[in-house]
């Protein structure tokens, strides 16, 4: 618990450093932040990566598509759990992410869904994931594993470091910035 | 576009809200204690396989009360998560946790046959028991046990699965004794097994 709580300080530091950092890296707008996933079950062909993604600009922008080295397929999906029942669709036409806003892929929501795993995701590994956007091009993140259980990413989670993509011109800061406790 | 995807689901999901919230009235009334039989309309004959290869039935879960939750291995957050606060509770309930059985029903045989679903479970309690069939046989049971499913073609020629995320709490009699949603907090959870543990085993 005490380590808990000197990270949990250290990612409070990052935290304010962040928008700093995350607005002078570069002149476009979507960052990626915080991406994480979850361990798998054994043998289970599906899994699911979390994230914030902001829009600093003025003009909206969508998810429209990812891929991963990890699964065969990846894809943006959108669940809910209404009157008991569990429901699941694939968001074909892009995940809007609002002018000056952002949106939250995070467990029973959104989440971008990686179909045929290729490997048990095991906590503490990571992962490469492409995210293509309408108008910020591709954005390579690093997905860090949690838990199982876990229902957030790590607060001491450093992963997810953004390299530039293949397309776009733009940039990612992974694992700075929002902290979502609870 | 999406709201037209949502409608059906939506109201086919209200009716089996009612259908389910209409039978646990029903039921609860009946089990006021006051020895009248209990007449559920939740549970029912099956025959299926669990996840050793064994054929099982609703005999074979007779004489134990026992959880029943119906999700599918491609699901990559609910049932996971279901299955992980299912497990969470199991280890609370300590020595109690004998006295019931878990069993996990799948609603989509097509994908999760013994093996995989032999293999999944190893990821979660031991106590939890998997079930498939032939798509006929999960039909049934999904009918007997007024579980709402249905399968989601995607674009790409795959589908996922609609479903109840709830945990069904039957008595050592097979009869239908109270339900745990979604997300149930762990306290009144792990109360509602406890009570469940505490009905005595017929044979």
């Amino acid at each position: 618990m005490r380590t808990f709580s000197k990270l949990a300080f250290a990612a409070l530091l990052i935290g304010f450093a962040a928008p700093a950092l995350a607005q002078g890296a570069s002149s476009t707008s979507i960052t990626v932040q915080q991406p994480w996933s979850r361990a798998t079950p054994n043998g289970a062909k599906t899994g699911a990566v979390y994230m914030t993604i902001d829009n600093k600009s003025g003009t909206a922008d969508a998810l429209t598509g990812a891929s991963s080295d990890v699964a065969d397929k990846v894809q943006v999906h959108e669940m809910k759990v209404e009157n008991g029942i569990m429901q699941m669709r694939e968001i074909t036409g892009g995940l809007p992410v609002p002018a000056n806003g952002s949106v939250v892929l995070k467990p029973g929501s959104y989440h971008v869904m990686l179909i045929g795993l290729k490997k048990q995701l095991t906590a503490g590994e990571t992962f490469p994931l492409k995210l293509t956007f309408a108008k910020a091009g591709t954005i390579s993140v690093t997905v860090p594993v949690q838990a199982m259980g876990a229902n957030m990413a790590a607060p001491n989670d450093k992963g997810g470091m953004g390299n530039m993509g293949g397309t776009g011109n733009s940039n990612s800061s992974g694992g700075m910035g929002k902290m979502e406790m609870k | 576009m999406r709201t037209r995807q949502w409608l059906l689901p939506a109201l086919a999901g209200l009716l089996g809200f009612a259908a389910v919230a209409l039978c646990v009235v029903y039921a609860v009334s009946f089990r006021g204690g006051h020895g009248v039989a209990a007449i559920t309309a939740i549970g029912g004959p099956f025959t299926l396989i669990d996840d050793t290869g064994a054929k099982v039935t609703e005999q074979t879960l007779a004489g134990k009360p026992y959880t029943m939750y119906f999700g599918y291995t491609f699901c990559p957050d609910v049932c996971p998560t279901t299955l992980l606060d299912l497990s969470r509770w199991i280890k609370k309930l300590g020595p109690d946790a004998d006295k019931l059985n878990y069993v996990f029903v799948t609603v989509d045989p097509e994908r999760d046959t013994v093996q995989s679903m032999h293999a999944y479970l190893s990821s979660f309690d031991k106590h939890i028991r998997g079930y498939t069939g032939t798509p006929a046989e999960i039909a049934q049971i999904a009918k007997a046990y007024r579980v709402y499913y249905k399968k989601i073609p995607t674009d790409d020629g795959s589908y996922t699965m609609d479903h109840s995320a709830i945990i069904y709490l039957m008595g050592p009699d097979n009869k239908f004794v109270t339900v745990i949603p979604y997300q149930e907090d762990d306290a009144s959870a792990i109360a509602k097994l406890k009570s469940l543990s505490g009905m005595p085993p017929t044979s």
